[in-house]
C-alpha cells in the first residue's frame, strides 16, 4: 500500500487520515544532514548568451536554409576555381557563346569563357567585398559610434554633427568620382565603400551605449576603477554586440549588390576579372540571344541576396529575442 | 559614548546639484539640488544608515562619496585626507580602499561575463594576483559569500536575486576593502533573502573590520544594522544620531511619521499603533519649498518654518536635529 | 458564502528550456466581504495563480483546474471574450506598477470612463459625473480639473489611487491587487494602505492582495494563504498565521523580519539558499532543501495538507505522528 498513490484532495484533519499515511516507515522521519541539503543549487544547465543564441538561431528553418546557401556558395567560391578544367580568362574561339551542356554547365560567353567558372570567380570577388566592406564599416563604426555615445556632452555634439553632413552627399556620387580617380580596382571600391556605410552601425552603436552606460553594473566597473576604455570595450560594447551583429549582417547584400551595380555600370571590377555585376554587364549584348549568360550570374545574385536577409532576419530574432512579436 | 572613535570617512558640507535642461536650446537649465548641504563623520568599524524616501538624495551621496558623481562643493575626508579634487589616477588607492553594493541585483551584474570574471574583474583591474592565485582568489570570494565554485562558469541571469546580490558582495570584497556603501542592497530582494544579506553584511563586518554606508528606505532594517542613523529629506540631514537614541527618542517631526508608517507585521500591535499621516507627496526637488522643506507636509508647520531654514542643533549626545520646534 | 472557490488550480508555462510548473495543484476561496493576502516570494507562483484564473498570461501558459468558481460561474470554461466582459465590471485589478499600467496618451478622465461606458453603458456626462464622484472617493484634490490631465502630470501614489479608482468604477466584488504598494515610498504605501482599508469597508468588496510584504497584509486581512514553489504551504486567519504558525516557512518568514524588545537587537534568522527553480519542481516538499527542519520524507513525498481547525491548514510532514519527537525539539 503507498501512501502517495492514495493521497487524497483537499486537506483532512489530522484524526481522518488514513493507515497508510500512518504507517509510512519510521526510517523517512530521520532528519537530512544540512549538507544533504542543496540550498543554493541550480537546476538549469549553464547556457551563454551565445549559445542561447545559437539554439534559437537553428529553430528557424529560412535561416537555416540561409546558412546553408551562404556555406555552398562560399565554398564553390574558395575551392571551385581550382577543381575546374576551365579558368576564369581562358579564351577558346571555337567555343563561343555555347549554351549550358556537360561541358560547360552555364555555357560560355562571346570569347568561349566557361560562365560557370567565370560565375564562381564572381561569388569570391562579391562575397570578399561583401565581407570586407562589412568588417571595415563594424569596426570604425564600434569605435566612432561607442565613444561618441559613451563620452556624450560636446565630443557627442561634434561627432554626430559631421555624421550629418556626411551623410548629406548622395552615396553614388562620391562613389563614381572616386572609382574615377582611384582607378578601377577591388581597393578602390572597398575605399569608396568604407566612407560612409559605417554612419548606420555607428548611430545604432551610439545609440546602445547611451541606454547601457547608466546600467549598474557600468557604475560597479567605474568604482572598481576601470578606465573608460575598458568599460567601452570590455563592457558596453559587448553588450551591443546582438544589435551591431545584425546591423552589420545587413551590410553585406547591400555592398554586394552596390559593387554589381558599379561593375554593371561598368565603373566597377574590370575585365578579365569577373564579378556577378560584370557578368551582368558583358551580357548585355546578347541578351536576346543568348539569355543564359545574364541569366545564371542574376540568379546568383538574387539567391545570395534572399539567402543572407534571412541570416540578418533570423539572426535579429534568436539576438534580440524581444523583437519577436 | 565615552570613548572617542576614530572617524574613517567624514564629509563637510556636502553639496551635489545636477543640471537640468527644461528648455529646448539649453539656455535657461534648472538646478536640481540633489544632495545641499550635507555633513556627517563614519566612524571604523561601524555601519551609518541613511534613511529617506525615494528622491531625498541619500543614494546620491553613496555616488558621490565613491566620485561616481563629481561633489559640486563641500569635502570628503578619507582616513583624514580629502579626496574630492583627486583625478582618474591619483582616486585609484582609494578604489581599493572603497567599494560598492549596488540596489538592483538584476541591473549590477554584467549579462555577458561569467561569474568569474565578474568577481575577478576588480582584481584584474588593480592588477592584483596572478595566474593560478587569480582564480583562488575568485574560488575563496564565492565560496565566502556561500556560493560554491561550480558556480563560477556560469552567467548571471542562471542566478536567483538573493545569489546575484550575493555575488555582488564577493566583488565588491575582492580588493579587500575597509569601506562599503550599500546602495539600497535590500530593497529588490524578498523578505526572506534580506534576512540573508543583512546577517551576511554584518558577519563579514565583524571578520574583516569593516565600515559601511548602509543606504535603504526600510526603517527597521536600518535600525537593525546601524551604529548610527541619519534621517535624510530633499537634499539636507533632518535628524541624526546613535541608532538607540534616534529610535527611542527621536525629535523631527519627519522621523517621527517615517517610522509610524512602516507597516508593522504583528496585527495585535499594528491594530493599536497610531498613526501620524503625512498628506500629500514630497515636492519636486526642482522647486523646494523656502525655508524648512519639509513645511509643506508637516502638522506642525509654523510660519518661521517658512522664513528661515532650520540649522543642524546638539540635543547632547551628539544627537543632532533641524527642526525649529526644538530650540 | 464563497465569491471565489479555486479547486486543484494548475498553471503550466511552455517555455524552450521546457515547462515551468509555476502553479501546482492549490485549493483556496475568497469569501464575500472578506479580504485574504496572498505572501509568498518572488517565483512562489502568487501572481500568476490569480492572473492565470482572469485568463490574463501569454499564450504560452496552460490553465488547467478541478473547478474555479466566482460568483457561481465555472472560470475555467469561459472563453477570453466572456472573460473580459466580467474584468472591469465584476473583478477590479490594480498592479504593482502605476506607471506602466496607465496609458500616457489619454486623459485619466477618458480612462476611468472607459469601463464606465463600456460595462455599464453610461452616457457621457453620466460617467463624467461619475468619475469625479469616484475620485473623491480616492480622496484626489479637485478631481474636476485633474480629469484632464495626464498620467505623468501624477505622483506615484497619486497614480495608484487612480489605478484604484478605476478598479473600483464599476463597483467589482471582487478586487485584486498585485504588490499595489511595493514601488511606493513607505509614507505613500501608507496612505494607500489607508484607502484600500476605508474603501473596503465602505463599497463592500472582497480584496485579494498579493505581497510579499507580511506588515503590508498585518492590520489589512482577514485571512492568509502563504504560497512557496507554486503550492500552499499553509493558510489561515491572519491570527492563526502570525501566532499559530505550523510550517517552517512561515516561521522563516516571521523571523527574518527585524524584532526589537527595548531596543535590544536580535539576530536576524534567515532562510538559507533561494526558491526552487520550477522548472524541475523538487518531488518531495517544495521547502526542503532550505528547511533546517527537513526529514527524508520530506524529499521523498509531497506533505498532506492538514487540517488543524475550521480555518487553518498546513502541509508539513512535522505534524506527523512519527516526526513527533523531532517536532518537540523544534517548538522548544
Amino acid at each position: 500500500m503507498n501512501y502517495a498513490a492514495k493521497r487524497s484532495e483537499g486537506a483532512v484533519p489530522l484524526s481522518d487520515m488514513d493507515q497508510a499515511w500512518a504507517d509510512l516507515p519510521d526510517e523517512d522521519f530521520t532528519r537530512l544532514k544540512d549538507s544533504a541539503r542543496q540550498t543554493d543549487a541550480i537546476a538549469r544547465p549553464s547556457k551563454s548568451y551565445w549559445q542561447d543564441a545559437w539554439s534559437r538561431f537553428r529553430k528557424d528553418p529560412l535561416a537555416m536554409i540561409g546558412l546553408f546557401i551562404i556555406v555552398v556558395i562560399a565554398i564553390a567560391a574558395i575551392v571551385g576555381p581550382w577543381l575546374s578544367q576551365y579558368t576564369y580568362d581562358g579564351q577558346d574561339i571555337a567555343n563561343q557563346n555555347q549554351g549550358p551542356s556537360g561541358e560547360h554547365w552555364f555555357g560560355t560567353d562571346k570569347f568561349g569563357r566557361d560562365i560557370f567558372v567565370r560565375a564562381m570567380y564572381g561569388a569570391r570577388i562579391s562575397l570578399t567585398i561583401g565581407v570586407a566592406v562589412a568588417a571595415i564599416n563594424l569596426v570604425i563604426g564600434v569605435i566612432y559610434g561607442g565613444i561618441s555615445g559613451y563620452l556624450g556632452g560636446k565630443v557627442d555634439m561634434v561627432m554626430m554633427r559631421i555624421v550629418d553632413i556626411m551623410i548629406g552627399v548622395p552615396d553614388l556620387l562620391y562613389i563614381i568620382l572616386l572609382m574615377m580617380f582611384l582607378g578601377n580596382t577591388i581597393e578602390s571600391i572597398l575605399l569608396a565603400m568604407s566612407l560612409t556605410y559605417w554612419i548606420g552601425t555607428a548611430r545604432m552603436v551610439r545609440s546602445q551605449v547611451i541606454t547601457l552606460k547608466h546600467q549598474e553594473y557600468v557604475l560597479a566597473a567605474r568604482a572598481t576603477g576601470s578606465s573608460n576604455m575598458r568599460i567601452l570595450f570590455k563592457h558596453l560594447i559587448p553588450n551591443s554586440m546582438g544589435p551591431i551583429i545584425v546591423t552589420v549582417t545587413f551590410l553585406v547584400p547591400s555592398a554586394i549588390f552596390t559593387e554589381a551595380f558599379l561593375s554593371f555600370l561598368g565603373i566597377g571590377i574590370q575585365v578579365p576579372m569577373a564579378s556577378w555585376g560584370t557578368l551582368v554587364n558583358d551580357a548585355v549584348p546578347t541578351l536576346f540571344t543568348q539569355p543564359y549568360q545574364m541569366l545564371f550570374p542574376a540568379i546568383a545574385i538574387s539567391v545570395t541576396m534572399f539567402a543572407l536577409n534571412f541570416i540578418g532576419d533570423g539572426l535579429r530574432d534568436a539576438l534580440d529575442p524581444r523583437l519577436k512579436k | 559614548m565615552g570613548k572617542a572613535k576614530q572617524s574613517l570617512v567624514e564629509v563637510r558640507n556636502l553639496k551635489k546639484y545636477f543640471e537640468v535642461q527644461k528648455s529646448f536650446f539649453g539656455r535657461s537649465s534648472t538646478l536640481l539640488k540633489a544632495v545641499d548641504d550635507v555633513s556627517f563623520t563614519i566612524s571604523k568599524g561601524e555601519t551609518f544608515g541613511l534613511v529617506g524616501e525615494s528622491g531625498c538624495g541619500k543614494s546620491t551621496i553613496g555616488r558621490t562619496l565613491l566620485k561616481l558623481y563629481e561633489p559640486t562643493g563641500g569635502d570628503i575626508l578619507y582616513d583624514g585626507k580629502s579626496i574630492s579634487s583627486l583625478k582618474h589616477k591619483e582616486m585609484m588607492p582609494y578604489r581599493k580602499k572603497m567599494q560598492m553594493i549596488f540596489q538592483d541585483p538584476y541591473a549590477s551584474l554584467d549579462p555577458r561575463l561569467t561569474i568569474a570574471e565578474i568577481v575577478g574583474d576588480p582584481l584584474v583591474v588593480h592588477n592584483i594576483y596572478q595566474g593560478k592565485d587569480r582564480i583562488d582568489r575568485v574560488k575563496e570570494l564565492i565560496e565566502l559569500v556561500g556560493l560554491k565554485a561550480d558556480h563560477l562558469n556560469r552567467y548571471p541571469h542562471e542566478f536567483s536575486g538573493g545569489q546575484r546580490q550575493r555575488i555582488g558582495i564577493a566583488r565588491a570584497l575582492a580588493v579587500e576593502p575597509e569601506f562599503i556603501v550599500c546602495d539600497e542592497p535590500i530593497s529588490a530582494l524578498d523578505v526572506s533573502i534580506q534576512a540573508q544579506v543583512v546577517n551576511m553584511l554584518e558577519e563579514l563586518q565583524e571578520r574583516f573590520g569593516l565600515t559601511y554606508l548602509f543606504v535603504s528606505h526600510d526603517l527597521s532594517m536600518v535600525r537593525h544594522i546601524s551604529h548610527k542613523v541619519g534621517v535624510m529629506y530633499l537634499g539636507s540631514l533632518v535628524e541624526y544620531a546613535d541608532v538607540n537614541e534616534l529610535y527611542t527618542n527621536m525629535q523631527h517631526p519627519y522621523t517621527r511619521a517615517l517610522l509610524s508608517a512602516v507597516p508593522i507585521a504583528d496585527p495585535d500591535t499594528a491594530e493599536q499603533s497610531e498613526r501620524i499621516h503625512l498628506q500629500g507627496d514630497v515636492p519636486s526637488p526642482m522647486n523646494p519649498p523656502s525655508g524648512c522643506t519639509f513645511r509643506t507636509r508637516c502638522p506642525y508647520a509654523m510660519s518661521k518654518c517658512a522664513e528661515e531654514t532650520p540649522k543642524l542643533r546638539d540635543m547632547g549626545n551628539g544627537h543632532m536635529v533641524a527642526c525649529h520646534l526644538i530650540e | 458564502m464563497k465569491l471565489l472557490d479555486v479547486q486543484n488550480l494548475r498553471t503550466t508555462f511552455h517555455i524552450e528550456a521546457g515547462q515551468v510548473q509555476a502553479v501546482r495543484g492549490i485549493s483556496f476561496h475568497v469569501n464575500k466581504g472578506e479580504s485574504i493576502g496572498i505572501v509568498g516570494e518572488s517565483g512562489s507562483g502568487k501572481s500568476v495563480s490569480m492572473l492565470s484564473l482572469l485568463k490574463l498570461l501569454p499564450s504560452n501558459a496552460k490553465l488547467e483546474a478541478d473547478s474555479v468558481l466566482f460568483d457561481g460561474i465555472e472560470l475555467v470554461k469561459t472563453d477570453q471574450k466572456a472573460m473580459r466582459k466580467m474584468l472591469g465590471n465584476d473583478i477590479g485589478m490594480i498592479f504593482q506598477d502605476p506607471m506602466t499600467s496607465l496609458n500616457p496618451l489619454f486623459t485619466i478622465g477618458e480612462q476611468i470612463m472607459e469601463p464606465l461606458r463600456i460595462h455599464q453603458k453610461l452616457s457621457k456626462e453620466e460617467a463624467r459625473k461619475k468619475a469625479i464622484e469616484i475620485l473623491r472617493t480616492v480622496e484626489i484634490p479637485s478631481p474636476e480639473s485633474r480629469l484632464k490631465q495626464y498620467p505623468h502630470e501624477f505622483s506615484g501614489g497619486m497614480r495608484q489611487r487612480v489605478m484604484i479608482a478605476i478598479a473600483l468604477s464599476c463597483s467589482p466584488k471582487l478586487l485584486i491587487a498585485d504588490e499595489p504598494t511595493t514601488a511606493l515610498d513607505v509614507t505613500i504605501q501608507a496612505q494607500i494602505l489607508d484607502l484600500m482599508r476605508d474603501l473596503r469597508n465602505k463599497m463592500d468588496v472582497s480584496i485579494v492582495m498579493i505581497t510579499h510584504d507580511l506588515g503590508v497584509i498585518a492590520n489589512m486581512c482577514n485571512r492568509i494563504v502563504v504560497m512557496y514553489g507554486g503550492t500552499i504551504v499553509e493558510q489561515g486567519t491572519t491570527r492563526e498565521i502570525f501566532y499559530e504558525p505550523k510550517h517552517p516557512y512561515t516561521w522563516g518568514l516571521l523571523r527574518s523580519i527585524p524584532q526589537f524588545s527595548e531596543g535590544e537587537k536580535k539576530k536576524l534568522i534567515s532562510i538559507p539558499g533561494s526558491p526552487p527553480d520550477l522548472l524541475r519542481p523538487p518531488q518531495g516538499c517544495a521547502f526542503t532543501a532550505r528547511c533546517p527542519h527537513a526529514m527524508k520524507i520530506c524529499e521523498k513525498l509531497p506533505p498532506q495538507q492538514i487540517s488543524l481547525s475550521d480555518t487553518h491548514q498546513a502541509a508539513c510532514w512535522l505534524m506527523h505522528p512519527k516526526a513527533a519527537p523531532h517536532a518537540k525539539e523544534v517548538i522548544s
